[in-house]
């Protein structure tokens, strides 16, 4: 775990973060949604979603399983967009912009937003040209160089360069599993985005790579704004500082991390943290 | 008390064994019947399959040796009797060479080559034979003066010279030779006469006819004339031709279509219907195909008859059915994850179609175009009724061209009253054919293991 | 609302249910002590007093067993919210009630240098009085922290300052005593000790209040008192 004990840096961040973890809260807000419904079909799934995420900080939702949150995480992105009979209600704003407004490309909007997905699902292609595609369909680079450079330091800021740096020609679905999600973030950050979406990036992972992946969470979040879906509260607690509580389509209660954790108020959130019947 | 606790356990672990191994042996039993059979029904299939290919191999191979004649041919200027071939320089103008030339050529075409013929066989004759002209030359093939006069007018040089020539032997004497005719019949049926039949043996036995491989047989065209001559080289380039304008043709249109309607068409009553009519054109009979070919392009389009594009395009009908159902199975087995994967880094519909699913997807429509190109290769009825089943006796340089087709072929040499010559013949045809498909398969197999390798 | 048995993982609410019957046994072994401690004081009873001070041992042991068991749940359930604040309190109170328990002791081994020495009755009464109150405010206390009661909490807190001022009073009673008499001044002085033991029980009852009321809210008693005062002196 050299590659660990290299990262430690206590940044001036780092450790006011430590002291006073809700602090991040008090940073603009990034994504504003107000209102959001989901119909799938005649079945609604979302009930008036109303949230800020801000910025350059993670920020998990948690809930059981069927609870809405991934369904919110893909509205931010529009990718229910791709699913039949999906209907969205409600606004969600980057940056005061609606995201949902026609005149907005969808293809741009997801160039700003990138997503992790729960399975690690990199391209049938080399390393390099996993990393390289969303650079070069988005007109990224001007040359080979510039696309080299774009790759090189995408894979360093997922800290899988030096595992990789002798087999960039190699088919990405040779990695190992937290290798392959560590490549798909690579990936989802050479297009540069403002916000990257998790959605439960770490389920089908060992501790071992989760610690990883958390690790780097930590590192990225100081230059992206993250919104992570979780089901394990633990990794909640540990990687994010505001955390929202969804049920049954609804979001119950968000907060500071620690406040929810520690002292939640309503009392299916309290249930559901502590593992009680509700 | 505790023990009585765990043989209380012990008991009921013992009573459990019993029930299962009681059903033990006749779920074995019923294991093995269901494994015999499966054996007895593929050891069926293949045993068919075996029968097939054994009776054409016996049957065929014969036939991949001919006879030929190695005949001394003197170019006797006495029967030679025109003047030196013009040389384009002596000339005042190009047209005036070419009439000139042309004027030789039909002096060379009018003379009796037969005669250079008969002298080169009397000279292998045994001394004291009693043979007529007409049943010496009905040894070497009839086309053997065609020959001759194409080597002079290649070479006029040979003009007075000797020079060793190989001819083949005619069908009837090849039908002698390998015993393909019954010795024992008598001469009302046999086909040459007694004294041309004593020459043959004569030559078989002191060399100037031997066996050699039927070279004649891949490179000479369909001939009636010649029987012995008659090859499948019009054939297989005439299958050439469809097989290129199917694949140029079924694989962009049928990838195409079940990509639009895979991907990029809005689920409807409209597109359902289209994919029920697309199932069920794949079970359509062939020959029906060939009646819409005829009707649409040779009534309404006006396209020449009997030509490799009108089959190409009737085939082409025919494949793309198999090709748009193979392509939109392997569309359908490209996991969601990848598409999502793709759609997430902001993809375009369209490039996450063909950056991503298709590449993925090319080996199952490889394969696809490949089986649909060697079914096409096979079919007959619909060539039939585009006019393919007349006597072509040139390669076709071009699509537009008259042409035939291997299976055509096979079925025009099954036709042929030389029966005991196209007998086998038909039957090496008909191992060329399944030999073509073999390699084609394989080649299918291969690059598919190539391609699915790299992925 | 007392812990109740419905977490999904029915282990886990036993192991809570047993680490609050641990402090209550607890409390109770100490309530007993004090009791004990200050009838040997005002008896002079050595039986009862050597009994007492052996008895501390147990409580003590008590207290490591708490500390273990929290420990122990803490690595192994995560536990979260008021089940975090449950078993980080028990630690605390568990140690309140060991420094009590030894207080009690004190007041035992004070009566074993008492020996021989003539008490009046006069000086007991101040003594049982204190000892009462005090009693009364780890009971309450104990309580307000099994029933997660905040008002009983508040109660405890604000009922302090009765102890301080009775401990205030029999220090002046004691020292009007010693003045009187000269030959008072051992045993009045070895009473002083026991009066500030005793004061000092009530600040460790005052202390378990303090946990009860955070476990219940989540937020600090003191913090909120304080804004209750800025409060109140604004209006």
């Amino acid at each position: 775990m050299d590659m660990l004990a290299g990262k430690v840096k206590l940044t001036q961040q780092s450790v006011t973060s430590a002291m006073n973890p809700s602090a991040a809260l008090d940073r603009p807000i990034r994504i504003e949604a107000r209102d959001v419904t989901v119909h799938y079909g005649a079945k609604q799934a979302l009930f008036g979603i109303s949230i800020d995420i801000p910025d350059r900080a993670v920020t998990s939702f948690i809930g059981p399983s069927g609870c809405g949150k991934s369904t919110f995480l893909r509205c931010i992105n529009r990718m229910n967009d791709t699913i039949e009979g999906a209907r969205v209600g409600g606004t969600i704003k980057l940056d005061g912009e609606d995201i949902y407004d026609p005149a907005l490309d969808v293809v741009e909007l997801r160039a700003r937003i990138g997503m992790v997905f729960q399975k690690p699902n990199p391209f049938p292609k080399s390393i390099y040209e996993n990393v390289a595609y969303g650079p070069r369909i988005h007109g990224l680079a001007r040359s080979k160089a510039d696309l080299d450079e774009i790759v090189v330091s995408s894979l360093r800021k997922a800290g899988l360069f030096e595992e990789v740096k002798d087999r960039l020609n190699e088919p990405g679905t040779g990695l190992s599993g937290g290798q392959q999600q560590r490549l798909c973030i690579a990936r989802a950050i050479a297009v540069g985005p403002e916000v990257i979406l998790m959605d439960e990036p770490c389920s089908a992972l060992d501790p071992i790579a989760t610690a990883i992946i958390e690790e780097l969470i930590d590192e990225l979040r100081e230059n992206y704004t993250i919104v992570i879906v979780t089901h394990s509260m633990q990794q909640a607690a540990r990687v994010s500082q505001k955390t929202a509580f969804f049920h049954l389509g609804k979001l119950i209660e968000e907060g500071a991390t620690e406040d929810i954790f520690t002292n939640p108020v309503h009392k299916q959130t309290q249930d559901y943290i502590m593992g009680r019947i509700g | 008390m505790a023990t009585d606790h765990i043989t209380a356990a012990r008991e009921l672990s013992q009573e459990r064994t019993r029930l299962v191994r009681s059903g033990l042996r006749r779920r074995h039993r019923n294991e093995a019947i269901f494994r015999g059979l499966g054996i007895a029904a593929i050891a069926l299939a293949l045993g068919f399959v075996a029968l097939l290919f054994v009776d054409m191999t016996r049957k065929g191979i014969p036939a991949f040796v001919q006879s030929n004649l190695h005949l001394e041919v003197f170019f006797d200027p006495a029967i030679i009797d025109v003047g030196p071939a013009p040389v384009a320089s002596e000339f005042a103008s190009p047209a005036q060479y070419q009439a000139a030339d042309l004027r030789w050529r039909r002096e060379l075409a009018l003379l009796n080559w037969n005669r250079i013929l008969e002298a080169s066989l009397m000279a292998k004759v045994p001394a004291g034979t009693e043979i007529t002209s007409r049943e010496l030359l009905s040894i070497p093939e009839t086309n053997a003066r065609h020959q001759l006069r194409e080597m002079f007018v290649a070479n006029p040089d040979l003009l007075g010279r000797t020079i060793a020539v190989d001819i083949l032997a005619s069908a009837n004497a090849d039908n002698w030779v390998k015993g393909n005719i019954n010795r024992s019949l008598g001469d009302a049926q046999q086909q040459l006469s007694p004294a041309a039949r004593t020459v043959i043996d004569a030559f078989e036995a002191d060399g100037t006819l031997t066996n050699g491989f039927a070279w004649a047989l891949f490179t000479n065209t369909d001939s009636r004339a010649a029987p012995a001559s008659a090859g499948l080289l019009g054939a297989f380039v005439g299958s050439l031709y469809m097989m290129l304008i199917v694949i140029v043709l079924a694989v962009p249109i049928g990838v195409a279509a079940a990509i639009y309607l895979e991907e990029f068409a809005p689920k409807s009553r409209l597109t359902d219907f289209i994919e029920v009519n697309i199932n069920n054109l794949a079970a359509v009979p062939s020959i029906v195909f060939g009646l819409l070919g005829a009707a649409v392009f040779i009534n309404y389009m006006h396209l020449p008859i009997s030509a490799p594009l009108v089959g190409g395009l009737v085939l082409t009908l025919m494949t793309l059915p198999t090709i748009i159902i193979a392509t939109r199975g392997a569309l359908l087995g490209v996991s969601p994850a990848l598409r999502q994967a793709a759609l997430g880094m902001g993809a375009s519909k369209t490039q996450m179609v063909f950056h991503h699913v298709l590449p993925v997807t090319l080996p199952s429509i490889l394969t696809a175009t490949i089986l649909g190109v060697a079914h096409a290769l096979g079919e007959t009825a619909p060539l039939l009724l585009i006019g393919m089943k007349a006597f072509v006796a040139q390669v076709p340089a071009t699509p537009l061209d008259q042409a035939t087709a291997l299976p055509v072929q096979i079925y025009l040499w099954q036709g042929n009253e030389n029966r005991n010559f196209f007998e086998p013949r038909t039957a090496a045809a008909i191992m060329v054919l399944l030999g073509v498909m073999i390699v084609l398969n394989g080649t299918a197999i291969y690059l598919r293991s190539r391609l699915e390798k790299r992925v | 609302m007392p812990a109740t048995k419905d977490h999904i993982v029915t282990s886990y609410s036993d192991e809570l249910v047993a680490l609050a019957q641990a402090i209550a046994e607890m409390g109770g072994m100490v309530e007993v002590a004090i009791e004990n401690g200050t009838k040997s004081l005002l008896k002079l009873d050595r039986d009862l007093a050597e009994r007492t001070i052996t008895a501390d041992r147990q409580i003590d042991e008590m207290q490591r067993r708490i500390d273990d068991m929290s420990v122990s749940m803490i690595a192994r359930r995560q536990p979260m919210a008021s089940d975090l604040r449950a078993i980080i309190t028990a630690i605390h109170v568990a140690q309140d009630l060991e420094r009590v328990g030894d207080m009690a002791k004190q007041l035992a081994r004070r009566s074993l240098k008492l020996e021989g020495m003539s008490l009046q009755p006069t000086f007991y009464n101040g003594v049982k009085n204190m000892t009462a109150l005090v009693l009364g405010q780890i009971k309450n206390a104990l309580d307000a922290y099994s029933n997660r009661d905040a008002a009983a909490a508040i109660e405890v807190c604000n009922r302090d300052d009765e102890v301080d001022a009775m401990h205030t009073s029999l220090f002046r009673e004691l020292l009007t005593y010693m003045m009187e008499d000269p030959r008072n001044i051992t045993t009045c002085t070895h009473l002083l000790f026991c009066a500030k033991s005793l004061e000092r029980i009530g600040d460790h009852a005052t202390n378990i209040a303090e946990r009860a009321y955070y476990l219940q809210t989540g937020r600090q008693l003191t913090g909120d008192v304080q804004e209750l005062h800025r409060t109140q002196i604004k209006a």
